[in-house]
């Protein structure tokens, strides 16, 4: 791999100029931000080398010997969590209609008090790998076992495409590499950390990350301030002016100019009518909740304990992240958005929608800060993707293969070898999908993935968990009702129907399904439980009182292994 | 622990009044708690979609409008609570159920 990376880097220049499609101001090679690149390359292959000595079991790959404190947890998780779709796709929303980014900020982060309150420690205490060792407790495990493992993987393609497609335009701008090219090293790179180095590489991957990303926002954040008197009223005001100007240059008349420019404080311009906005913010919040690859960092830490400590630091973190990426966006309507050099000849940004925050960087601190911020997006990225094949593969391997399969007689070796397996046709198919999917919008993507989570996970997770009479069937099929429910109404919304197939009116108005999909979760496994005669049905009713004790003291959690 | 063990024990701790009682006062603190932040955030939410213009409408003569420390807000209150919840279990449910599963010689 490093190889290759030198390969790239002495491409020759027309292979550049080509890429470009002829543009004549094209970004001048950024030496800085090759070398930031190379360094953490350089760094978390290291890391995954010394992991790689370390990760000889199943438990080792999955949850890195169970043995990461709430704190590194904590970290981790919010490097999980701040994907590209966070950074780049929220301060481009911030960048073009200003207020509505917000909207998608705190939907992102009130599903974090919610897993707390009512699931961390719990799964903590009843699971081992995957949430579905957790959902599938007390019921016959290949129903539940295959729901679980085909959700995991639905969830994961979206998430992954969004992540492949924001890398794709990211390394495409910054190095001028053809897309396809970038989102091949993404993917070779991602496997390499999850191949050898399981959980271990990629929490530390996530840590890094965090602390990178974090730090490299609060700066940018902080000079955005700086440059205003600190005051957001100033930044406002003058983002407001920004917008303003824009209309009356687009030929706008005075006073609906000054509408447009005052817009940028107000929703609306993003979700039009009351049912889309409820709708999307129940797939954001339910559906972190349900994510699988958050939920798997449950089962890194030692204790129920410290599991609780983890979703206390990645919330702060989370949310103070947040906070940043709207001064951000804001930032870069007045420093981004007023300088022709990041602008095409329409006006838009060059390098794609989803280039504000970096271009910002450029405003701010010049190409060694665009470097930087372009590096620490690139890690972003690979953070994220790592983490979510991780999580795919053990669906496939732990879920799949060991439970359902082999009916839990699979050895540690061949649970390993499976996952590895695995992890190399993932990173092939997000590569795939990542070409597909070249010119949506990313943190839509993202909003795809929440709403099958919020519709499939969250309501087998809470009635199997907090339900005594939540049965197999009522578990399996309701939660497989629920997810089709969210992926078919997806399907039929504008945004798949109309914009990415162009069928024309969409069959279904609105911008999300989880209005419609999270209740119909709900309601299809209490009613099919409540239908459930089969003997089954008496065993898992039974279970649920010593179920609840393990859920609730954590007798009988698996312990972190020792080495 | 044998599993047989670990059975009777779990048996012996569901059977336990303060174990039920610690649970149901857990649960409850993680009810309320979900429900803060759930009807604050639909709050928000039906706000946008029935009174932009309230969230819109500037502070005083300001720029700044009312729906930026709503949202901020909404950002800083999610990690409140998250606070306030960890603070209470470390305070008080952990040593209440590390006590009761003492006496069951747990």
């Amino acid at each position: 791999m490093r190889a290759l990376i030198g390969l790239i880097a002495l491409l020759p220049a027309p292979a550049f100029a080509a890429a470009l499609e002829g543009e004549a101001e094209r970004q001048p090679i950024n030496w800085v931000a090759i070398a930031m690149f190379i360094a953490f390359v350089g760094l978390t292959l290291w890391i995954t080398k010394a992991a790689a000595a370390r990760t000889r079991t199943a438990s080792d790959f999955y949850t890195a010997g169970g043995g990461i404190s709430g704190f590194q947890n904590g970290l981790a998780m919010a490097g999980d969590y701040m994907s590209a779709a966070s950074f780049l796709g929220i301060s481009a929303q911030i960048f073009n209609d200003g207020y509505d980014g917000l909207i998608y900020s705190t939907g992102f982060l009130v599903g974090w008090p919610i897993l707390l309150f009512l699931m961390a420690e719990r799964l903590r205490n009843l699971g081992r790998f995957t949430f579905a060792d957790v959902a599938s407790y007390r019921f016959a495990q290949p129903p539940v076992r295959s729901f679980a493992a085909v959700s995991t993987l639905l969830v994961v393609s979206f998430y992954l495409i969004a992540q492949m497609v924001g890398a794709g335009q990211l390394i495409k701008l910054l190095f001028g590499l053809p897309y396809a090219l970038a989102v091949v090293i993404v993917g070779g790179l991602m496997m390499l950390y999850v191949l050898f180095g399981g959980m271990r590489a990629t929490t530390w991957v996530q840590i890094i990350k965090a602390v990178l990303l974090l730090g490299g926002a609060s700066f940018m954040a902080l000079m955005v301030l700086a440059q205003f008197g600190f005051s957001l009223e100033t930044l406002f005001a003058r983002a407001v002016e920004v917008k303003t100007q824009a209309a009356l240059a687009d030929g706008a008349g005075a006073i609906e100019a000054a509408e447009r420019g005052r817009s940028i404080m107000a929703p609306g311009n993003f979700i039009k009518d009351p049912v889309s906005a409820i709708s999307f913010g129940l797939a954001l919040m339910l559906g972190t909740a349900g994510l699988p690859h958050i939920l798997m960092r449950f089962f890194t830490v030692p204790d129920a304990k410290e599991a609780r400590k983890s979703v206390l630091w990645a919330t702060g973190w989370i949310g103070y992240f947040y906070i940043l990426t709207f001064i951000i966006g804001f930032g870069a309507i007045v420093l981004v958005g007023t300088d022709a050099g990041y602008l095409d000849g329409q006006g838009a940004l060059r390098g794609g929608g989803n280039m504000a925050a970096i271009h910002l960087a450029h405003a701010i601190g010049g190409n060694a800060f665009l470097g930087f911020i372009s590096a620490v997006a690139f890690a972003t990225i690979l953070a994220v993707v790592a983490g979510l094949t991780l999580s795919a593969a053990s669906a496939v391997s732990h879920d799949l293969y060991a439970t359902v399969f082999k009916q839990g007689q699979a050895s540690s070796a061949d649970e390993l070898r499976v996952s590895r397996l695995t992890t190399l046709a993932l990173g092939a198919l997000a590569v795939l999908l990542g070409l597909v999917f070249e010119k949506q919008n990313v943190a839509f993507m993202v909003s795809l993935a929440f709403a099958l989570a919020a519709s499939g996970n969250f309501p087998v997770l809470i009635l199997s968990l907090l339900w005594s009479g939540c049965t197999t069937r009522g578990a399996a099929w309701g939660g497989t009702i629920g997810l089709l429910t969210a992926f078919v109404l997806t399907l039929l919304s504008p945004a798949v129907w109309t914009t990415t197939f162009g069928l024309g009116i969409a069959p279904f108005p609105y911008s999300s399904a989880a209005i419609f999909s999270v209740p119909s979760g709900f309601i299809a496994i209490w009613l099919i439980s409540r239908l459930d005669r089969s003997p089954r049905a008496a065993v898992d009713r039974a279970g649920y009182r010593a179920q609840r004790v393990r859920a609730e003291t954590g007798i009988g959690a698996f312990a972190a292994s020792d080495h | 622990m044998a599993r047989t063990d670990e059975d009777a024990l779990v048996a012996a701790v569901a059977a336990d009044p303060r174990y039920i009682a610690l649970v149901a006062r857990r649960a409850r603190l993680g009810w309320w708690l979900s429900a803060i932040i759930f009807g604050a955030f639909v709050a928000y939410l039906l706000l946008i979609a029935f009174d932009k213009a309230l969230l819109g409408a500037p502070i005083g003569t300001g720029v700044t409008s009312i729906g930026i420390p709503i949202g901020l807000g909404l950002i800083l209150l999610a990690i409140f609570l998250t606070g306030l919840y960890v603070a209470h279990a470390n305070r008080h449910h952990d040593a209440q159920m590390a006590a009761i599963l003492k006496d069951h010689g747990a």
